[in-house]
């Protein structure tokens, strides 16, 4: 019962965690899930896009080695680039994963496929073609230096891509589709990027100026979670190339950070923003599919280390901390793919129990840096922190003031903290009273720290008495979520007392003279069990502390009958008995060989009847001897062979409509040729006598 | 002197009631001898039934009844086929004999549906 308890308390706490949304950095456990997410079949990749994809999430992730694709893709990578027949988006995913594979590729293939991009940059309308065309050539160049991939009319493309934007920030897939979709505004900014990129000389600052507004305006848009992450959503969800919220917030978040790379421009975002977009990556923990995990690592990587500001992500390794085990408050700062942070220091600037929000209990302090294991630590509790539940306010100061521009880091952090500890109990004792004077009759010390086993009794003159004292590690009283006391009586009826508290003490009287109605007057043993826990008490406990034997008056005619105890639920919905199923047990036949020598036996009177028969003299004189009358008597006596045998067929197998049916026809037979031989016979013994 | 007076006087009974018997005709003998036949297979079945037990009730009873069935059907053959017996005389053997077989016909398909 007690190990229950302890479970309770457990399931408790990580609910608790779980509504705090602390978020941690990428990790280990994600570094195994990629291993199991992506997993290539038959050593190869269904297609190159999720080749692509996988590699990339490896590669952020530092597994790259585990992924041993290079035999099996380079091929179709190989073939994708060779063949002139190739889509777009097939070059771009196939000079995607060769940047990653380095692939064996000719410099012709580069230079052939340069060409054909640059021919079908001009020729684009839609942004998917601008966007996959763009990137291409962007691959291009950074796998080789030979190729030209430059764009000459660079202004002129970046116009055509623009006029495909809308005014709130959001983007168009094409010219004639008027839906504007914020997953088609990540994929603009990255292919703008790219073309700033490869253009042969400045872009007009101007048009990047207006672009810059474009992006605040989309960032306007940004929704919110409670919990402080941001995100991006479709406004429209029923359109065909509809995007989650996943997908188009990490769209949203390459292109921004891809224009910001290129164009060394400085974005006035809201810091809290970009910390709220890395917490709505870390907030979906580990994604089960590929596509998922791609867009989240990415876009954290992409975060990691771009030119608007990085965030910093405070997290605790524990949450629940106990006083008595005297556990170190724990803080670890560190970017979202869990890199070491600049030099900084963690203020906790508050804490104030989680029920009362006012009264700050900790003045502001700073806490000390382990360098070692890059923790921030409190070395020291407060004097004032007790058992309970608190709201702990911890403030990033970043030493250097340049880091500040550089670095997001969200202001204050809210973290509800759990402090558990070891409650004492103290002075437990149990006593029987005499109700009219009050005397002691019996009085028990009680050890609640282990089994007990009491044996009291009473009657309905009498009183119980329980009550002991809780107080707290720091010596405070203490009042627990639940503290009952419970009888049980022999038939199963219970009774549940709440204790109630005075200061330190608990304490509770049993008037078996007022409760003698509530027993519904069922004299006899009643066994007592004392419930006292709560969450943050690490010593919780469900004792049974023994029995009393209660003698209650005999119930009037009129008194209330104890209810029907409920079923127990397991016995109700549980397995039912077995049933075994009993047949009857075969009768006891005699051995075999008695059965035989009477079979024999039975034969024997048959035997007896020839031998009469032939000491007799008899004689088949009288069976007919001409044809006619002959062949209707051997008829005759086949007949009455055949409805024997046929007999002897119902006894064996048949049913008895088939046999009556067959006995039928065989009746109807027998009587005719019976009647003829009986008549011949009748015929000749009468011409006998007459002559 | 009682004694062998009294064996004598039984000696002589069953000296003329054999002598009385031989006289019977052929046929009846043969019915006789087939009444015999059947009570005593009927006996037997009853002796088995008492060593071993009652079990398949019904067999028993089908075979014991049939034998008993066979045996009375005999009998009111024999009466019906007996010269001397005034009440049939019209009745000739053969009408007696057809009766006979219709009925053994008719009680072995009920023995038979019984027998289980």
């Amino acid at each position: 019962m007690a190990r229950n308890f302890g479970f309770l308390v457990l399931i408790l706490s990580i609910i608790f965690v779980c509504e705090a949304a602390i978020f941690h950095p990428i990790s280990e456990s994600h570094r195994s899930a990629a291993l199991e997410v992506f997993t290539p079949l038959d050593g190869s990749f269904g297609s190159l896009e999720e080749a692509s994809e996988a590699l990339r999430t490896f590669e952020i992730l530092g597994i790259g080695n585990e992924l041993n694709i290079r035999d099996s893709t380079c091929p179709s990578v190989v073939e994708t680039l060779g063949s002139s027949s190739s889509s777009l988006k097939d070059l771009f995913y196939a000079l995607r994963v060769n940047k990653l594979l380095k692939c064996e590729i000719n410099e012709e293939i580069f230079a052939g496929i340069a060409s054909r991009l640059k021919v079908s940059v001009h020729e684009a309308n839609s942004l998917l073609d601008f966007y996959y065309s763009i990137g291409s050539l962007r691959l291009i160049k950074d796998q080789t230096s030979e190729v030209d991939a430059f764009l000459v009319d660079a202004d002129g493309i970046f116009k055509s891509i623009k006029a495909l934007s809308q005014s709130d920030g959001r983007w168009r897939y094409s010219s004639n589709n008027p839906a504007s979709s914020t997953y088609a505004a990540g994929l603009a900014l990255e292919t703008l990027a790219g073309v700033v990129s490869l253009a042969t000389s400045e872009i007009d600052q101007s048009l990047i100026g207006t672009l810059k507004n474009d992006i605040v305006k989309l960032f306007d848009s940004a929704e919110k979670y409670d919990d402080g992450a941001y995100y991006f959503d479709e406004k429209l969800v029923d359109a065909p190339e509809h995007q989650g919220p996943l997908s188009a917030t990490s769209s949203v978040v390459r292109g921004l950070t891809a224009f910001a790379t290129s164009t060394s421009e400085s974005l006035d975002l809201p810091g809290a923003k970009v910390l709220g977009l890395a917490k709505f990556f870390l907030g979906i923990g580990i994604p089960g599919n590929a596509k998922d995990f791609y867009n989240q690592i990415d876009a954290l990587a992409c975060l990691e280390s771009n030119r608007v500001s990085i965030p910093l992500i405070l997290s605790l390794p524990a949450t629940v901390l106990s006083l008595t085990r005297k556990d170190q408050l724990k803080v670890r700062v560190n970017t979202v793919l869990g890199s070491a942070a600049p030099s900084l220091s963690v203020k906790l600037k508050q804490a104030f129990s989680s029920g009362s929000k006012d009264a700050s209990i900790i003045e502001s302090q700073e806490l000390k840096f382990d360098q070692e294991n890059d923790v921030h630590f409190l070395d020291a509790w407060p004097k004032s922190v007790d058992v309970g539940n608190y709201v702990f306010v911890f403030e990033i100061v970043l030493q250097d003031s340049e880091h500040k521009k550089i670095y997001a880091t969200g202001g204050r952090t809210k973290v509800p903290i759990y402090v558990t500890g070891v409650i004492k109990v103290d002075n437990a004792e149990i006593a029987v009273l005499d109700s009219d004077i009050g005397s002691i009759e019996s009085q028990k010390k009680l050890d609640l720290a282990r089994e007990t086993a009491l044996s009291l009794s009473a009657n309905h003159l009498q009183k119980l008495r329980l009550s002991f004292q809780l107080t707290t590690p720091l010596g405070h009283p203490f009042k627990p979520h639940q503290a009952f006391l419970k009888l049980k009586h022999e038939t199963k009826v219970e009774h549940i007392f709440v204790l109630g508290n005075s200061g330190k003490q608990f304490e509770i009287t049993l008037d078996f003279l007022g409760l003698v109605e509530k027993f519904f007057y069922l004299s006899g043993r009643y066994d007592i069990q004392l419930t006292v826990g709560d969450a943050v008490m690490e010593n919780s406990y469900l004792r049974e502390l023994g029995h009393i034997e209660l003698d209650l008056p005999e119930p009037p005619e009129k008194a209330t009958r104890p209810p029907p105890q409920a079923v127990d639920p397991y016995l109700r919905y549980g397995p039912k008995a077995e049933i075994t199923h009993i047949f009857r047990s075969p009768e006891k036949r005699p051995p075999q060989e008695l059965s035989l020598a009477f079979l024999a036996l039975v034969l024997l009177p048959f035997l007896g009847f020839l031998v009469g028969l032939l000491r007799l003299g008899v004689n088949l004189k009288n069976f007919p001897t001409s044809t006619v009358p002959a062949t209707f008597a051997i008829l005759f006596h086949v007949g009455i062979g055949a409805v024997l045998s046929l007999y002897v067929l119902f006894w064996l197998k048949l049913d008895l409509f088939t046999t009556l049916k067959a006995l039928g026809f065989l009746g109807i037979f027998l009587m005719f040729v019976g009647h003829r031989t009986l008549s011949h016979l009748a015929s000749t013994s009468a011409k006998l006598k007459s002559a | 002197m009682g004694k062998s007076s009294t064996t004598k006087d039984a000696q002589a009974l069953f000296q003329s009631l054999r002598s009385a018997y031989s006289a019977t005709p052929t046929n009846l003998k043969i019915i006789d001898l087939y009444v015999m036949f059947a009570v005593f297979t009927a006996l037997i079945q009853v002796v088995y039934m008492a060593v071993v037990g009652s079990f398949p009730f019904n067999s028993f009873l089908s075979g014991v009844l049939s034998c008993v069935g066979t045996a009375v059907l005999a009998i009111c053959l024999r009466i019906q086929v007996n010269k001397e017996n005034k009440e049939f005389k019209d009745l000739p053997p053969e009408r007696a004999f057809a009766d006979f077989v219709l009925c053994n016909l008719v009680l072995h398909l009920v023995i038979m549906n019984f027998l289980g």
